[in-house]
């Protein structure tokens, strides 16, 4: 009996998917035989790497491929119908109103000429499952228990007058609004500063559960997911790695892949003791136009240690980075490096005082010339600032090839032959060329795959060792702080909020922002998400 | 064992490297795959260049060698007759394309050196040097470039240099805009930031950091503004200010046999005499545009710039 009404309850029912994509003139397989059992009302967490297949496996269980790819095998029952043997014209009758989708860039994903409520009930009003006006009011009431600020008129703002989070809010109402059995959130969170993603988080949690909608949770974040989900599903190169219910995966998970995946965020590096200041911020204002962004910066950096920034995006963080380099001069206050005065301009620095300081770009995509080969990318600092060249050149770009874990092998390959790792560890290469005293990170891990995160981390804490290297770490990830910080400067707001040793930074009491951004860093705890909305709701009241 | 699985290695991350090729690797590969009309361009731009720098091994006669028959029919002497004053137009039509194909060349390759050097600097240094740049070249673009090349040739006179010169600075401004335009999208990269952090200078920039990013654009802008000047070169010619006679140019050739139209109804080879010089021109420009489309096709996302 129980056999049967489990079967009953089963919506989405997806067998030995095949899905290939076309590249290189070629088919390659992206999934590779997956299955997907998911029952009304359930959450399931597709977790891996990105080229994991969770996207392509997400949007499958929609009956959608993209652009470019093809399923060649396997069946996609929701509710009874395969919908991998149906037209698009059929499929497009279960497409925002059985099924939706909610993106991972919700400001990419709306139309910036439309009202924020007419694209939220446009699919509702186009299937006829209401009316103009009921559709209306449901959005209302949805953005409502979405904890939107003014639920009754923030329909008729436009995408670029409400910031991020709340975007993302409003895709979700979107999805909710023609009340469908299953929606697919495809990293929905990854986009958004840690505070905003808690109450995301939260509102979205809390409207799958009250409706009783099944969801699929694409995501590269462990805490994230275990929030979410009832079920997860590890993937890795388009198979399935192992799948249990999210309690049972975070205490024990079985396969070695999966205990990987885990054992990143348990990184961290012991706190040394404070030297000599290389670098110090006094009194630091910086302005871009006549918008001032930097109040009053002081920020000490001593010598061979890591300084890690940490604060949400708009906190000045990468306008301090800039200062520092010389690109954006500062207002006013002084810059002083070895205790000497930098100059503000960069071109009124010397050759050796702009050797001194390099920096390691976020994306390393773009920070390396696509028409350039490895060895030209970093053979160019050697040439310029320390006059190498021929055999010489070569054998040092080697040298340093050998230093970030690579070999000659790669001396000829351009940057799009590279993987996202390895792109970013040739660009750590080129700072070293240049000999430096301190690099400034800007969020060198944070476009990277958690394996691959902890690769660079490693490697940076191990070359600051050998090379007695000092790194201003700007980040917005607390677990980064951990693996490779010695102090912490918390920045909001173009202000610094708190500094001082990592330790004591991250010990209670704290000032109030500091609280929030680390309260706000989700858990590998399943309940982390409710005791947090717990507590800050009574802290409220 | 499982310690083993999950040691990391960067030099494994990515498995299949593909297969290092050199620059004539890569054209030839290019080649095969090219589809028929721009294998059909790239030969007739090929027959060109050949006829254009062996003219005086392949005409039969000299460029103003003149004949006692003026108007004379197509004959063995003379394959497609003689004009007005007796000289022989197949040897004209070779020397023709030594000429205005060479002007061509030489023109919008000044054109480019003008515009690319001037787009590159202003989209770097974008401040009062781009609005100066950019406001004139607005200023120039405003007056119709075929009556300012003409009132610029009656001041300062036709010659070959003075109609290379003027042509390419009235045609630098559309190379500007573009170089302009594309080189925006490539200052703001991060290895742009780096190599200014770096300390680079100007030049170092533009040639190794931009440059050979928006080469592609450049290219494919570079074929059809040839057309352009040639097709410009030959409406100044038609209207008697390009290039000066008794020097063979296609255009001059259109307009001083054009009366011979009219004697097509009695003999259609005497109808066709004037036009030769003009399919010429079409043709090249057929050709050019073959290749070009084939280059827009290989760079997509480009079509969209232009």
């Amino acid at each position: 009996m129980k056999f049967n009404s489990q079967n009953d309850d089963v919506l989405l029912d997806v067998k030995d998917i095949k899905i290939q994509g076309f590249s290189d003139e070629k088919w390659h397989d992206i999934v590779k035989g997956v299955n997907l059992t998911l029952r009304r009302g359930e959450v399931m967490g597709l977790i891996g790497e990105s080229g994991a297949g969770k996207s392509t496996l997400g949007l499958a269980a929609m009956g959608y491929t993209q652009p470019g790819c093809r399923i060649i095998g396997g069946e996609v029952n929701f509710d009874g119908t395969d919908l991998a043997q149906l037209s698009d014209v059929e499929k497009r009758s279960y497409w925002g109103n059985r099924m939706t989708y909610v993106a991972q860039s919700a400001a990419a994903s709306f139309n910036p000429a439309h009202r924020l409520i007419e694209q939220t009930t446009a699919s509702t009003i186009r299937a006829g499952i209401k009316t103009k006006s009921e559709a209306y009011s449901d959005a209302q009431s949805l953005y409502d228990a979405l904890n939107l600020p003014d639920p009754n008129n923030i329909g008729i703002r436009y995408p670029h007058q409400v910031s991020g989070g709340q975007l993302q809010r409003v895709m979700t109402a979107m999805a909710m609004s023609p009340r469908p059995d299953l929606i697919v959130f495809d990293e929905p969170t990854t986009a958004l500063d840690v505070t905003t993603q808690v109450e995301v988080l939260s509102s979205m949690r809390a409207i799958v559960e009250e409706f009783n909608t099944a969801a699929i949770y694409i995501t590269h974040d462990l805490a994230v997911v275990a929030q979410m989900a009832d079920v997860i599903k590890v993937l890795r190169f388009g198979e399935e790695v192992e799948e249990a219910a999210t309690r049972q995966m975070l205490s024990h998970p079985k396969e070695a892949y999966t205990k990987s995946l885990w054992s990143v965020r348990t990184l961290e590096k012991p706190v040394r003791a404070p030297a000599n200041s290389v670098l110090s911020l006094t009194g630091i204002d910086a302005a871009y136009g006549r918008t001032k962004v930097l109040h009053q910066v002081n920020i000490e950096v001593p010598k061979g240690s890591t300084v890690a920034v940490v604060g949400e995006s708009g906190s000045g963080k990468s306008t301090t980075a800039r200062v520092i380099t010389g690109l954006l001069p500062q207002s006013a206050g002084s810059l002083k490096f070895e205790g000497k005065n930098l100059p503000p301009r960069l071109a009124d620095r010397s050759k050796d005082q702009k050797r001194r300081i390099q920096m390691i770009y976020q994306m390393a995509d773009t920070a390396m010339n696509p028409r350039q080969t490895v060895k030209e990318i970093i053979g160019r600092p050697l040439e310029f600032y320390l006059n190498m060249r021929g055999q010489r050149k070569t054998d040092r770009v080697i040298e340093l090839l050998e230093m970030i874990e690579l070999d000659e092998k790669f001396l000829e390959r351009l940057p799009e032959e590279l993987s996202g790792g390895q792109k970013q560890r040739i660009c750590i290469a080129r700072a070293l060329a240049a000999e430096p005293d301190f690099i400034i990170c800007d969020e060198v891990t944070s476009a990277l795959d958690q394996i691959v995160q902890e690769g660079i981390l490693k490697l940076l804490l191990r070359l600051q060792e050998n090379l007695g290297l000092t790194y201003l770490f700007i980040t917005h990830d607390i677990s980064t702080v951990q693996a490779i910080a010695d102090q912490v400067v918390v920045m909001n707001e173009g202000k610094v909020v708190e500094q001082g040793l990592k330790d004591d930074v991250f010990q209670a009491p704290h000032p109030a922002y500091t609280e929030l951004l680390l309260s706000s860093v989700p858990e590998m705890d399943p309940d982390w998400l409710s005791k947090l909305t717990q507590k800050r709701s009574i802290f409220r009241s | 064992m499982s310690q083993k699985q999950n040691t990391y290695s960067a030099v494994d991350e990515v498995g299949a490297v593909t297969e290092q090729r050199t620059f004539l690797k890569r054209i030839l590969i290019d080649l095969r795959k090219a589809p028929y009309t721009a294998r059909f361009g790239i030969l007739i731009i090929f027959i060109y260049i050949t006829v254009a720098l062996f003219a005086p091994i392949l005409s039969p006669y000299g460029e103003a060698e003149v004949f006692p028959e003026p108007y004379a029919a197509w004959s063995s002497t003379h394959v497609f007759g003689t004009d007005q004053i007796g000289r022989d137009i197949f040897s004209r039509m070779i020397y023709g394309a030594r000429n205005t194909v060479g002007i061509a060349v030489a023109t919008t390759v000044l054109a480019f050196l003008i515009g690319g050097v001037l787009g590159l600097a202003a989209a770097i240094n974008r401040s009062y040097l781009d609005q100066f740049l950019s406001r004139t070249v607005d200023v120039l673009m405003a007056i119709p470039s075929l009556i300012f090349a003409l009132v610029l040739l009656s001041i300062f006179g036709s010659t070959v240099t003075n109609l290379i010169l003027i042509i390419a600075v009235l045609d630098s401004t559309r190379v500007f805009r573009l170089t302009r335009a594309v080189s925006l999208n490539v200052v703001v990269m991060d290895y742009v930031e780096a190599a200014r952090l770096r300390g680079e200078g100007l030049g170092w920039i533009m040639r190794r950091e931009i440059l050979p990013n928006i080469l592609p654009p450049l290219i494919a802008e570079f074929g059809l503004r040839f057309c352009f000047v040639f097709l410009t070169i030959a409406a100044l010619s038609f209207l008697g200010v390009g290039i000066q006679p008794p020097t063979a140019d296609w255009g001059s050739m259109v307009r001083e046999n054009a009366s011979l139209i009219m004697f097509a109804q009695y003999d259609i080879k005497a109808g066709l005499t004037p036009l030769l010089p003009a399919a010429a021109i079409a043709l090249l420009t057929v050709a050019i545009n073959f290749v070009v489309d084939w280059f827009l096709h290989k760079t997509s996302g480009l079509r969209d710039e232009i």
